[in-house]
């Protein structure tokens, strides 16, 4: 342990490839304890397979650094033990219940009484009257509930969470991220990947990574600023054809309906109203300046990288 | 439904005996699975059983009532007491009585027969007179399994129908003289050498299979993830993974040879325990191999095909099938290296020759040695990571 005690994943560099093709490219961050971070990315961006690094089932082909304090080439014995990791597809047995299923994750670990730690964990998870249940049997919010209990049963330091809420209803989802933040709360780290925008607002700290590339990190306000980006939303009839019209024009970068209204986006903003301004005062459209949203400033992200690696 | 409330309970970790607990863990978890796949825990029972009824009663390597044809170019009282003799080896079952060569032949070529006998004209003259006549038998050979044992009688046979003929009396000089003599098994009961046989091809084939495919089920289920990213050592899998499997063994060995016993009568004549004992080996030995397979592969239906890839030459090679000591040298090392081949030695030599430790060294320290290799390529090979 040294001065980065606060700081429970900090590593440099990693880069993994599968076949010839880059899937993680010099990829650097650094996780503060007891925070909730959110990790962004269109599918296929690397981001399993960067959680998969950190928790020793891949071997990164080059790069280092720390998780927990313990190397991440060397240690990963070591780091699986105080590591929650829950997979993005159920991975617990479908033919063990949901007892045996915590029985087993408790006797793996290790802990003094298996059947004692089990028992707990299926009343904190309000499962009682279901632990003889199959795990295959549950609905999908159970299975992520269940999941995620069997990753926390043993009291890790830090979770990892890869698309915990993938096709949970949102009411579940709302449930899973209040239970993060209690367990956030109780100095737990938890590092967790999504494509829900409301629910990379409900973290710490965001980091969007597309083809690999880690492109931008921070908080989500920080990540607002730091992408330059001016929108204006629309409102008003005939939309469609004004998408059509906008479309490609200069300093326009972005033209998303959202609703009723319409996001017009630009990072030059002076090539941006040039573009706009015959539409400013036809009748019958209303326009105001906004803060762009998340879901923006990632789009524009993805488009931008798109030109840039592929 | 409520949200966590409450904060955890912290249980203590212990790290002593950290390694026996991982393994009870794996093995209490396979042991449940097993007991959840009905399908599978039926086919405990049913394979062995199916098999050694199958084996025992339908496929019989001594066959009987062999369908036969006789040339019969004289019709004496000495023709009809040799056939009478033949029939009564209930080797032979005279289904046609020609009297033309090329009937007799086509007979045997088109497969209708077995064997043909031909009793050439003067025969029971040329017996009184001493000639030794020729008494021809042709038999279709290309089943050689099913032609050398009614062949084999055939010297006897006809010595007795002489003997026992009025017009002959005891002829002091034999026509000719064969002299047989199976050890062991006197009747020539193939149940005998099958039973003992079938213990060890049974437990090869269903042991192999379960363990070939414990590995890759958790890849193709996606547990195999979740299982890596916690605290367990690959040989803490194997032990969780294979003990179940030898309890299962056990089973499947003692239903074997209780109905070899009861049903076909086959002797125990060795020391129970011994045989145990060594069956219990066997059976680990073939559990290991499985698993090192279901390393090696990547998915079940992979599995299952190396695991019929390594059970042919354990049928074919052991000594099951053909007669160990005549099979070529290579074939013979082969088959020095199967598991199979050393406990076909030790389950017939216990139950049939009643043999006892001394006698087996040999076998079971090569079945302890094809063991500790296939556990050492199993954990070497076991991937600790998804790369």
């Amino acid at each position: 342990m040294n001065a980065s005690n606060d700081i429970a994943i900090d590593v440099k560099g990693l880069t993994k490839s599968f076949g010839g093709r880059e899937v993680v490219h010099d990829l650097s961050m650094q996780v503060k304890r007891g925070s909730i971070y959110g990790f962004l990315g269109p599918n296929g961006s690397g981001k399993t397979t960067t959680i998969r690094i950190l928790c020793g089932l891949l071997t990164p082909d080059s790069g280092e650094g720390t998780c927990l304090g313990y190397d991440i080439l060397r240690d990963a014995e070591k780091i699986k033990r105080q590591v929650g990791y829950m997979t993005q597809r159920f991975s617990l047995y479908q033919d063990l219940s949901v007892r045996e299923n915590l029985e087993f994750v408790a006797r793996i670990y290790g802990l003094a009484d298996a059947r004692g730690a089990a028992r707990d964990m299926i009343k904190r998870l309000g499962l009682s009257g279901r632990e003889e249940q199959l795990a295959g049997e549950l609905s999908g919010g159970w299975k992520q509930r269940l999941a995620l209990g069997a990753c926390t049963l043993p009291s890790p330091k830090l979770l990892l969470l890869d698309e915990p809420t993938a096709g949970v209803d949102p009411k579940a989802r709302r449930d899973f991220w209040n239970e993060i933040h209690a367990l956030a709360a109780d100095g737990l780290t938890v590092l967790v990947s999504t494509h829900y925008m409301d629910e990379a607002e409900r973290c710490h700290e965001i980091a969007y990574i597309a083809y690999g590339h880690l492109l931008t990190h921070g908080t989500v306000e920080e990540v607002i600023a730091g992408s330059a980006l001016t929108t204006y939303t629309v409102t008003g009839e005939d939309l469609n054809g004004l998408t059509a019209a906008l479309t490609g024009k200069p300093g326009v970068d972005m033209v998303a309906p959202f609703g009723t209204s319409l996001h017009v986006s630009g990072r030059d903003v002076a090539a941006l109203e040039a573009s706009i301004a015959p539409w400013r005062d036809k009748s019958g459209l209303h326009w105001h300046k906004s803060a762009p949203s998340l879901e923006d400033v990632f789009i524009e992200l993805m488009g931008r990288s798109k030109d840039n690696f592929q | 439904m409520s949200t966590i409330d409450h904060p955890a309970p912290a249980h203590e970790i212990r790290e002593r005996f950290g390694f026996w607990k991982r393994s009870y863990a794996m093995l209490v978890k396979e042991f449940i699975q097993l007991r959840r796949d009905r399908v599978s825990f039926a086919m405990i029972v049913m394979l062995p059983v199916m098999q050694l009824l199958l084996f025992g009663y339908a496929i019989n390597t001594t066959p009987h009532n062999l369908p036969s044809a006789v040339l019969l170019q004289e019709d004496s009282d000495l023709a009809r007491s040799v056939l009478k003799a033949l029939e009564n080896t209930a080797y032979y079952r005279f289904i046609y009585e020609v009297h033309d060569v090329d009937e007799f032949d086509n007979l045997l070529k088109s497969g209708k027969v077995l064997f043909g006998v031909e009793i050439p004209r003067g025969f029971e003259r040329a017996v009184r007179r001493g000639d030794k006549p020729a008494l021809l038998v042709a038999a279709d050979a290309t089943d050689p399994v099913a032609a050398s044992a009614a062949l084999g009688s055939l010297g006897m046979i006809v010595q007795t129908a002489l003997a026992h003929d009025l017009y002959i009396g005891n002829p002091p000089e034999m026509p000719f003289e064969i002299r047989a003599h199976a050890r062991y098994n006197p009747a020539a009961n193939s149940s005998l050498n099958i039973v003992p046989g079938l213990v060890g091809t049974i437990l090869t084939m269903t042991m192999l299979i379960f363990t070939a495919l414990s590995v890759t089920r958790e890849v193709e289920r996606g547990t195999m993830e979740s299982l890596l990213s916690m605290p367990i050592k690959p040989v803490e899998v194997m032990f969780g993974k294979i003990i179940p499997y030898v309890l299962v063994g056990f089973v499947q060995a003692f239903l074997i040879i209780g109905i070899g016993v009861f049903l076909f009568g086959v002797p125990v004549l060795g020391n129970l325990f011994l045989l145990a004992l060594l069956s219990t080996l066997f059976i680990t030995t073939n559990l290991s191999i499985g698993y090192t397979i279901s390393t090696l592969v990547q998915n079940q239906l992979q599995a299952m095909q190396m695991s019929m890839m390594f059970f042919l030459p354990s049928i074919l090679l052991s000594g099951f099938m053909f007669p160990f000591a005549g099979m070529p040298n290579w074939a013979q090392y082969v088959g020095e290296c199967l598991p199979l081949t050393h406990y076909l030695r030790i389950v017939r030599a216990i139950m049939l020759k009643g043999a006892s430790m001394p006698n087996l060294r040999f076998d079971a320290a090569a079945l302890v040695i094809l063991m500790l290799v296939a556990m050492t390529i199993a954990v070497t090979r076991f991937r600790r990571t998804l790369d």
